[in-house]
């Protein structure tokens, strides 16, 4: 799509000046103006614009929050109450971007939802689809050291948890988690080395977009029918069409990120923070940020040794094989078929699984004992099997409904069933019925 | 031998190999540094061995102090607790050995191992689940003994691991009775 000539032509002198030096004004042009994008896309697709809208804005408040931060052990958690009580307008700081982690994951899960359901992994865009999933993992331990900074109980008790899960490595698994932390327990030194990996992912995250974006020009937006762009017809320019739809839903999201913001702000978060770090007492009940928890329950499903396995070693292979499940989805699948439109059983699949993670958060969230166990381990089960057997088998034997012939085809024909416009009835005859 | 030297090997091989080896080793040499700052410092290796006064303990008490930044118990077992502890069947097991630094790395599990010899009532232990690092709690649980409220870890009264996730009986560190009331730890 993006192997067309550009068309852009400098208006003004400078603008020339600069063209023939660094064409930056052109590279913009090129790719937030005139670059087409399939004319059917729905909303699912403006959560990249909303996750690249959410990156700018951690960024921002992130920077300024470091300002009043102090990262050691005996200040921070105080440092944060001062953020909080003293510092002007830094209550509103600190819970835009408590809840704008929250709500990054929110749009990024939507966002590898919509990519699972309209099959976007597929060629060409699997190179796509793993640079996304790198991103997921850096944003995972973006999440994960920002929650270690107010130095509360669930913040040091999560630290302990998260690191212990390179001591189930045999043999170098010791010494792997005391690099990590600098001790042999959460201490000042892991404190530090947090904060200073929290405030440099995000700009490890922003370059890896920009890969993903380049990748995306490349190959092209999918969109809702799975087909390839044909014609001139499909395709709309970005601007203003996509503009408008992403500035829309971002306005949108924001409403309810800001209803969080003003009216829930602790909602997302667990009051057990409000403790300050005791490293000789474990709360009742250690549960990790809400986005964690489906590979939190994953991780305690597993309570039985498999062969030379143990049972801990096995939760932290699942617990990370859940995540590796992702990245191997382009090959997984076997359907030429891309969009789960036109694919009924992987439709309903898809939905299951959808199900499945969800049942999983909550699971999660739930103390690990009695028959939450057995239905965690159920979930578990569902999870793997959805990727290893649903994924490959669905695509073998599942009989695809007819697919439209463009995009073009598919927008009338819908446009027809909708009785909007008599034009689709009369480009389109052969569709009638 | 000219430069033009076509033949095999000849002096520019040499010289890639050289200049290439010499960038691996010198890439290694300061990649060190930046690996070895993030290991435990020196005040954090420098471990203080602690005494703890357990008089108090009456049959039934445990006490927790800190040691090398970690909960470490002391409990004065009852007669019940340990009768319970030594009547397991070490086939019964998930983790059949001691843990134990007091002892061989390769000693069974049995209720002597896990105490030492002459004050088997007491049990000084680590109280850091073998799972993912959080603290049991004590008097709780099924066996009586401890209770990981984490990932629902169970020990028994020995601290050996019974149920849930965990892989590994609780640590027992090196310790000794320096006088009838009186534990060393480290």
């Amino acid at each position: 799509m993006s192997e067309g000539h550009s068309t852009y032509t400098p208006k003004s002198g400078i603008g020339r000046w600069f063209d023939s030096r660094m064409p930056l004004p052109r590279l913009v042009y090129d790719s937030f103006i005139a670059y087409p994008v399939p004319r059917n896309l729905n909303y699912a697709w403006t959560f990249g614009g909303i996750l690249a809208l959410m990156l700018a804005a951690q960024i921002l408040t992130g920077i300024v929050l470091a300002m009043h931060y102090a990262a050691d052990s005996t200040l921070a958690f105080d440092s944060v109450e001062k953020i909080m009580r003293d510092v002007n307008s830094g209550w509103l700081l600190r819970y835009l971007h408590s809840n704008g982690a929250s709500f990054f994951f929110v749009a990024v899960y939507i966002h590898i939802f919509r990519g699972l359901y309209y099959g976007s992994y597929k060629a060409p865009r699997e190179l796509l689809w793993i640079l996304g999933c790198i991103i997921y993992l850096l944003m995972m331990a973006t999440g994960f050291m920002g929650y270690v900074l107010p130095w509360g109980q669930m913040s040091f008790w999560g630290a302990t948890v998260i690191t212990g899960f390179f001591t189930a490595i045999p043999l170098v698994g010791d010494w792997i988690q005391q690099l990590l932390l600098g001790g042999f327990a959460v201490d000042n030194p892991t404190l530090n080395r947090f904060f200073a990996l929290h405030y440099l992912l995000p700009f490890m995250i922003a370059g890896v977009v920009v890969l993903h974006i380049w990748a995306l020009h490349v190959v092209g937006q999918n969109n809702p029918t799975g087909i390839e762009v044909k014609s001139k017809t499909d395709t709309l320019a970005f601007t203003p069409y996509a503009t408008i739809k992403d500035g829309f839903g971002m306005i949108v999201f924001l409403f309810v990120f800001a209803y969080f913001v003003f009216y829930l702000p602790n909602y997302l978060g667990h009051p057990d923070n409000y403790t300050v770090a005791n490293p000789l007492k474990t709360p009742a009940h250690i549960v990790p940020e809400w986005y964690f928890l489906p590979f939190y329950a994953i991780l305690r499903a597993i309570t039985f040794n498999i062969g030379p396995i143990n049972s801990k070693l096995g939760g932290v292979l699942c617990m990370f094989g859940a995540i590796v499940m992702l990245f191997l989805v382009p090959w997984l699948d076997t359907s030429k078929v891309r969009s789960a439109v036109y694919r009924p059983w992987y439709k309903l699949f898809f939905w299951l699984f959808v199900a499945d993670a969800i049942l999983l958060g909550w699971l999660g969230s739930q103390p690990a004992e009695g028959s939450y166990v057995f239905m965690a381990q159920m979930a578990t089960l569902f999870y793997f099997a959805f990727f290893l057997v649903a994924l490959p088998v669905l695509g073998l034997i599942e009989k695809p409904r007819r697919l439209p012939n463009s995009i073009t085809e598919a927008v009338l024909e819908k446009n027809k069933g909708g009785g909007g416009h008599p034009a689709g009835a009369t480009t389109a005859p052969e569709t009638k019925g | 031998m000219s430069a033009t030297d076509t033949q095999d090997p000849n002096r520019r091989d040499f010289l890639y190999v050289a200049t290439g080896m010499a960038a691996v080793v010198g890439a290694g040499a300061v990649a060190w540094p930046f690996i070895d700052q993030m290991r435990p410092d020196a005040s954090t290796l420098a471990l203080a061995s602690v005494e703890v006064d357990v008089s108090s303990l009456t049959p039934g008490m445990s006490l927790v102090v800190k040691w090398r930044g970690k909960p470490v118990v002391v409990r004065n077992r009852t007669e019940k607790e340990m009768k319970d502890a030594e009547a397991v069947n070490l086939a019964e097991l998930k983790d059949p050995i001691a843990r134990n630094a007091n002892l061989p790395a390769d000693a069974p599990a049995t209720d002597a191992n896990r105490t030492t010899p002459g004050k088997e009532a007491w049990m000084v232990m680590v109280q850091v689940c073998t799972h993912l690092g959080c603290i049991p709690l004590g008097q709780e649980g099924d066996f009586g003994g401890w209770f990981c409220p984490c990932h629902g870890s169970v020990y028994d009264t020995a601290g050996r691991i019974r149920k849930g996730p965990a892989p590994e009986n609780m640590a027992v560190p090196v310790f000794q009775f320096v006088s009838d009331t009186k534990i060393r730890i480290g």
